[in-house]
């Protein structure tokens, strides 16, 4: 395909632009970062080009543009004025999508949160490039309120950002990148992000642009972040998070939705550099499916966040109401359950508030069965990133009561249920690298005896202690691994709760009483679910959920010899 | 207690159920985005007068937007129509309980505009629950285990009952014929001067036989179903997308029928059915 070449002038400095794809089609601008010149989207600007007219530039200081005399010549409002006068020059009827990368996409906020601009620009995409205000905003946010979490995270991205600081330094940046860097940038990329060598990448002008590119750095960041100003848009965005990138850490776009009211969130399973030179087709497609979709008319895409999340006796409960919270947020969702039926509504469930969901019949308790399962998954929808080892079930009766079967039955299903989806998809966690979280339901029983509940609250141990050790193996494998406590909670499980030596009858009555008492405490299995969700983002190892699961653990460690002594009251 | 409706009573209350989803369906038509829930209840209101309308068993209710699950509701001054405005994807419900001559219609009707697909499945399903009410009840099952069978099957298609966010948590109540004198049109906390009147009455007569007006899922309602009309309406919910149906059952002597068939929700599952 031809690449129409023209010269654009913005504050006194010619910008090399580059054209390509039938000008009547809606105009695509993608606007690179640092080091970069507009070669850097090849890829991406090919695969658009088929159904866009696709337009990129140098922006000034790199490639083929214009180089301003100082510093200042730098600053975000050249920047952003420099987008507004290319758009104007390609496009000069019709508002344009942007799409941005690194420094471009820096800049382009400048554009994109200039008062009006959703008059000329039609929606954008960023891709690795904060607003340097909203940033500012991010860390005085978290300065005011220094939270463990808020703490981690400041550190966390300053460490990220050395280079940053590196670049305010004289003399040494621009010394290595003319000695050596520019000269080993292939090789690095290749280390870092596995990104194949290939010619005509990098530009030739490499050394010479990410020399004067520092300026970028040091024209804007220093007083920007010091005082940000309040930058909203009405501009429709799409935020492509990259989870492996080593720059901008993912939850620097925290809270953006109080800037950008119409935010669409994806992600990407690749590195900085890597998105676009070695996942060029699928950020195209990403770009595409915005820009159809605003020019439709909708402000905002459904949450697709690109993760898989397995819940195993998703057809009830807390297991559907996590299948639920994880479809809310984006995540597909592969539900299994003894009750095919059950786990087929939790799909078409899910399937109404995120991306489509399936559901299998799989009986958890059969450890053939489950690997069937797991390889199921990973052939048709990829290795998952969450398991839920949720599939439980309840029994009551002292032990002297229970019989050698009850015990097998529930030990089967509570304690090797989770066994077998512990081995099943923690290999296939582990072989594919990439990390994931394993969430498996225990219960305050497992640390709360009771003389009524031997068998169930047994097994339920087995499934904290077994958490406890999976844990420490698989953290070098970036998995985390949760046991979730919940308490009291108002589900089906009391109506399928068995009792050791009752008679069907008294059963029913038991069954009964137990769904009063657990409707009366009234915690819904949402709440649950919602910790489930915390305890993956967070990493929380142990997670009692209700007032009583918390106070048990509590009194346990302060007073074990009194929960002994609670462990003999009769309950149920 | 006997059955105490002839034909042309029923007659009659179908005509007043007739009028009552008539003006909701007009009312329908007209709505779109940027009406506030206020504007409806007036326009509302209006059909009804104009179409003969005294009096009311209780004012005119609209819901939209996540009020159609009654979602943050705690005081029972938010069932009041408000300034709400209705946005494009929107869920609403109106209700609305005329009195024409003493006969009493009591209706919900639920709609969107736009689409919702949450909606679409809800109101599908919202079937299930009128053909399980009317099998129970024709099981001479007592209504509190009416109410915890339409609980159940909530569980299973993973909704919410939002019928319990109504005052008593009723599924349903009593409606008869009312021959009481007070002012007509004038109402209190909502409802009709002469509905509390003659629910006030019906409450204390029916404890006398340990039974209830009211449809709900405790002690008072562990009796089956009085002979006479139960205006009874499910209100299902799933996250912020609520819909209910509310219509006449008929409770004969030994049997027990929806009083009227041609009502716009049946009409749309019927469609549905034709079309699949
Ligand atoms: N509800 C509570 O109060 C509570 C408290 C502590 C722990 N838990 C635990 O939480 C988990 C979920 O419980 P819930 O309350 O949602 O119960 P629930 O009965 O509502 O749901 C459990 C689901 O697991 C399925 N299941 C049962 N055995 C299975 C098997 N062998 N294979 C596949 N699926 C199977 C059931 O069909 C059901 O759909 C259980 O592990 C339970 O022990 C619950």
């Amino acid at each position: 395909m031809t690449i129409r070449r023209r010269t654009v002038h913005s504050g006194g400095l010619p910008l090399a632009v580059y054209e390509q794809g039938d000008p009547a089609r809606p105009t695509v601008l993608l606007v690179h970062g640092y080091p970069d010149t507009h070669a850097v989207w090849d890829d991406v600007a090919a695969d658009l080009a088929v159904d866009h007219h696709v337009v990129r530039y140098d922006v000034r200081g790199a490639g083929g543009s214009g180089v301003p005399a100082a510093r200042d010549g730098y600053r975000l409002e050249h920047l952003g004025a420099d987008l507004f006068a290319v758009a104007d020059a390609v496009s000069p009827d019709d508002p344009v999508h942007v799409v941005a990368h690194d420094w471009g996409s820096i800049q382009s906020w400048e554009a994109v949160t200039e008062p009006g601009a959703h008059r000329r620009i039609a929606s954008y995409t960023t891709v690795s490039g904060p607003s340097l205000d909203h940033i500012g905003h991010w860390i005085r946010h978290r300065m005011r309120r220094p939270t463990p979490r808020h703490l981690r995270q400041l550190l966390v991205q300053g460490v990220h950002s050395w280079y940053i600081t590196a670049f305010q330094l004289p003399y040494l940046a621009p010394a290595v990148w003319r000695l050596f860097l520019a000269r080993a940038w292939p090789t690095v990329l290749h280390r870092m992000e596995a990104v194949t060598p290939r010619p005509g990448h990098p530009q030739p002008t490499l050394g010479r642009d990410a020399v004067r590119g520092i300026e970028l750095y040091r024209a804007n960041f220093r007083p920007v972040l010091r005082s940000p100003r309040e930058r909203p848009t009405e501009v429709p965005v799409q935020l492509i998070t990259l989870e492996r990138d080593r720059y901008v850490s993912t939850f620097l776009s925290e809270g953006l939705e109080r800037w950008v009211p119409h935010l669409t969130r994806r992600t990407l399973d690749a590195g900085h550099w890597s998105a676009l030179l070695e996942k060029g087709g699928t950020v195209a497609r990403l770009v595409r499916e915005h820009v159809t979709r605003v020019a439709a008319g909708h402000v905002q895409g459904p949450p697709v966040s690109g993760r898989l999340a397995v819940v195993t006796g998703g057809g009830s409960g807390i297991g559907r109401a996590t299948a639920l919270a994880f479809a809310e947020q984006g995540d597909r969702v592969v539900v299994c359950d003894l009750d095919l039926a059950a786990a087929e509504r939790t799909a078409e469930l899910c399937g109404l508030v995120g991306p489509r969901a399936h559901a299998i019949r799989v009986d958890v308790s059969d450890g053939e069965a489950v690997d069937a399962f797991a390889r199921q998954v990973a052939a048709e929808h990829g290795v998952p990133d969450v398991v839920v080892n949720n599939a439980g079930i309840g029994h009551a009766g002292t032990f002297l009561q229970t019989t050698e079967k009850e015990w097998q039955r529930v030990l089967d299903v509570n304690l090797w249920g989770v066994i077998h989806g512990c081995r099943a998809f923690g290999a296939l966690m582990v072989a594919r690298g990439g990390g994931g979280h394993i969430v498996n339901l225990a219960s305050a029983a497992a640390y709360l005896p009771a003389k009524s509940l031997a068998a169930y609250a047994t097994s339920k141990a087995g499934v904290l202690m077994l958490s406890d050790c999976l844990r420490a193996e698989l953290a070098p494998h970036g998995i985390g691994v949760s046991a979730i406590c919940p308490g009291i909670v108002a589900t089906n499980i009391t109506s399928t709760t068995t009792f050791s030596g009752t008679d069907p009858d008294e059963q029913a009555a038991k069954r009964a009483k137990a769904t009063k008492a657990y409707a009366r405490r009234g915690f819904p299995p949402e709440k649950v679910a919602a910790e489930i969700l915390r305890a993956v983002r967070t990493g929380k190892p142990v997670v009692p959920v209700t007032f009583e699961a918390k106070a048990a653990r509590l009194l346990g460690r302060l007073s074990p010899a009194l929960l002994r002594r609670l462990a003999r009251l009769d309950i149920g | 207690m006997s059955f105490p409706y002839d034909e042309h009573d029923l007659a009659r209350f179908r005509e007043t159920q007739q009028l009552a989803y008539h003006c909701a369906e007009q009312v329908a038509a007209w709505i779109e985005p940027g009406v506030t829930e206020r504007q409806a209840t007036a326009k509302l209101r209006r059909c009804l007068e104009r179409a003969g309308v005294q009096d009311y068993f209780h004012v005119p209710f609209a819901w939209f937007g996540d009020r159609t699950a009654f979602r943050h509701f705690h005081t029972p001054l938010q069932f009041f129509a408000g300034g709400r405005r209705l946005e494009e994807g929107m869920p609403y419900v109106l209700d609305c309980a005329p009195v024409v001559d003493g006969y009493t219609a009591d209706i919900g009707y639920g709609g969107k505009v736009g689409e919702n697909p949450v909606w679409d499945r809800l109101a599908a399903d919202l079937k299930v629950y009128r053909e399980l009410i009317l099998a129970e009840v024709r099981a001479r099952k007592p209504l509190n285990e009416v109410y915890a069978a339409v609980d159940a099957q909530l569980a299973v298609h993973g909704y919410d009952n939002r019928h319990r966010v109504y005052p008593g948590r009723v599924i349903g109540h009593r409606v008869t014929r009312t021959t009481a004198r007070g002012p007509a049109g004038v109402t209190l906390f909502g409802f009709g001067v002469r509905t509390l009147q003659t629910l006030g009455r019906e409450l204390i007569g029916e404890r006398l036989h340990g039974r209830s007006p009211l449809w709900a899922d405790g002690r008072s309602s562990r009796h089956a179903p009085t002979p006479g009309l139960w205006a009874v309406e499910p209100h299902i919910g799933f996250r912020d997308v609520g819909i209910k149906f509310e219509e006449l059952l008929v409770v004969t002597d030994d049997d027990a029928f929806w009083l009227d068939d041609d009502l716009p929700h049946v009409r749309r599952w019927t469609l549905q059915e034709e079309a699949a």
